[in-house]
């Protein structure tokens, strides 16, 4: 089996008005993995998934889908692919049952009742299966578009904002969802523009900006290079100015009451017991110490500046 | 082949029909019965044969093609039309579909409601003149090849349109005149020379020529030709749907 389910190399889209929305993407995503794609509205996340599933036609690059270029070879690409696109769109007046069922022969494969039950319930949509599409909420009929993607037992699915517009419970439901599927080796790619749901689900994670990936890492490595961490001491009695401690960040916050050190995750190298004793020679004593780490929103907001 | 892509397309295109089924079938009936009275009965009794076909029966042909020919266009057209509208052809463009069977799926549950309904009309003509079909096989010919041509021609204006209003602009601007032109209620044989010449560029006549043909062995234009005419515009359509699709014009952004 491939180890590689997408393979972009050089894509670019320029759509007919002129306006560039992807500068040259390379990208790898390996099987069985939950990948996030996040960045700014506009930033190309649509565009990108929409050429990978034969939607917008790139103008130049080339795409292999579980090693199958989807131009030349859509068919064997475009049947390991489910979509859940970002608007909602519906035959409002189908029954759920029937929509699910009709996503399904668009690919090709037999009829497979037990499968679409499982699958309803799964989604919680199975009380739902003969109602017409548009009696259902937005968050169910979101729902009804995952069923669809996942009717004809796709390998990779792709989810562009899944989560957009749905309840908190819902989405950790969903969440634990994507996590199942994961389990059954289906790689994911969601786009999102919350962090925390990217920091919560993703494996990689993929910084797309102005139509170019800025980085794309694994979440832990992310954290790691572009993290910040932060030691902060809370002081007995404010300080007037700024201790001189060669080597070390320090800054001052709340007028003076907590001394703060800034350094990096990556650097395994530092030595808080040294700063204490180069603060304690000062006569600087802390009450206490809590340690800080940036969130991957403040890596993302340094990322695309 | 995707047969089973092929099928789901066509099974709930006709299903979106069946649904609105009264509807359908009520407007071309109720326009059929019209016709009948106004062309049939009031003018029948002035006009008494046409081509040696009493006038009634003779209008018959193309009344079912009037019909059949204004079903095809607003079905393909709607059929195709409604998804790229609502958002959800990205399901058709997604699917491991290839162009022909995407419109084996659209144009053949069009063309059959089309051929459904041209019978329907063919049956409420019988209620109003003694029918007699001299050629049963070409005259199913020419119903299924006209519905299928006429709903290419259709989903081309469904994939080309880009608001309801060019959905109806273009039946209402082409489609109708060229069928009321094209010898509905005449023999386009009767026009003066010059109009006749115009005539035979409208692809309509060569349709209805043939389908009246089938019917009384009376034809406008030979059969061959007529047959040859129909091949043409339906690998014309063909042509302009291949090349929709290879260059994904209005469909792929
Ligand atoms: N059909 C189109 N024609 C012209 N420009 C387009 C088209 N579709 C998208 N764009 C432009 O391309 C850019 C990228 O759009 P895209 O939808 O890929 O962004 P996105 O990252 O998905 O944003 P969001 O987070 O808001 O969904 C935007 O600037 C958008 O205006
Ligand atoms: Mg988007």
């Amino acid at each position: 089996m491939q180890s590689t389910a997408i393979e972009i190399t050089g894509l670019h889209k320029t759509y007919e008005n002129g306006f560039q929305a992807l500068a040259g993407i390379d990208l790898e995503i390996k099987r069985g993995e939950i990948f996030a794609l996040l960045g700014p509205n506009g930033a190309g996340k649509t565009t990108l998934i929409g050429a990978i599933c034969g939607i917008v036609q790139p103008s130049a690059g080339k795409i292999l889908v579980c090693g199958h270029d989807n131009v030349t070879d859509y068919r064997a690409a475009r049947m390991s692919i489910g979509l859940v696109p970002q608007e909602l769109a519906t035959d409002a007046f189908e029954s759920v049952w029937n929509t699910v069922s009709f996503s399904r022969g668009l690919f090709g494969k037999p009829r497979n009742p037990a499968y679409i039950e499982e699958l309803l319930k799964k989604l919680s949509l199975w009380d739902k299966k003969d109602e017409q599409i548009r009696r259902l909420s937005g968050g169910m009929k979101r729902r009804v578009m995952i069923a669809k993607a996942l009717s004809h037992e796709p390998d990779i699915l792709f989810l562009d904002e899944p989560t957009a517009g749905v309840d908190v419970e819902l989405r950790k439901s969903m969440w634990a969802q994507v996590r199942a599927l994961q389990e059954t080796g289906v790689t994911v790619i969601l786009t999102t523009h919350y962090i925390e749901e990217a920091e919560e689900m993703a494996n990689r994670i993929g910084v797309i900006n102005k139509g170019r990936l800025v980085i794309t890492e694994t979440k832990d490595a992310l954290m790691k290079k572009m993290g910040k961490r932060q030691m902060v001491f809370v002081l007995r009695e404010p300080l007037a100015s700024l201790p001189s401690v060669p080597d070390y960040t320090l800054a001052l916050e709340e007028g003076g009451n907590k001394l703060i050190y800034t350094y990096n995750a990556h650097q395994d190298d530092h030595d808080i017991s040294d700063l204490l004793e180069k603060l304690s020679a000062q006569n600087i004593r802390p009450r206490e110490i809590e340690s800080r780490q940036s969130s991957l929103e403040d890596i993302f907001i340094q990322l695309i500046g | 082949m995707n047969y089973r892509g092929i099928q789901s397309i066509y099974a709930f295109e006709m299903g979106r029909t069946l649904r609105t089924i009264g509807q359908s079938i009520a407007s071309p009936v109720i326009s059929t019965v019209l016709y009948f009275i106004v062309f049939g009965a009031a003018m029948g009794s002035r006009i008494q044969t046409m081509d040696g076909v009493p006038y009634g029966a003779f209008i018959v042909p193309g009344l079912i093609m009037l019909t059949v020919l204004g079903q095809s266009v607003s079905n393909a057209s709607f059929g195709i039309y409604f998804p790229r509208f609502t958002g959800t052809i990205y399901e058709i463009l997604s699917a491991p579909l290839s162009f022909i069977e995407i419109v084996l799926g659209y144009v053949g549950a069009a063309a059959s409601k089309s051929v459904i309904i041209g019978t329907i009309v063919l049956i409420t003509a019988a209620f109003f003149v003694p029918l007699h079909i001299a050629h049963p096989l070409w005259m199913i010919f020419f119903l299924v090849m006209t519905s299928v041509t006429f709903s290419l021609m259709g989903f081309i204006i469904g994939i080309w349109a880009d608001g309801f209003e060019k959905l109806q602009l273009i039946p209402l601007l082409i489609i109708t005149p060229l069928t009321f032109l094209g010898g509905s209620f005449y023999s386009v044989k009767m026009l003066p020379p010059f109009w006749y010449k115009v005539s035979l560029v409208n692809p309509v006549v060569y349709l209805i020529s043939g389908f009246r043909w089938s019917f009384y062995e009376q034809g406008d234009v030979s059969l061959v030709t007529s047959v040859t005419m129909i091949g043409v515009f339906t690998v014309a359509a063909l042509g302009i749907i291949a090349w929709i699709f290879r260059t994904g014009y209005r469909l792929r952004k």
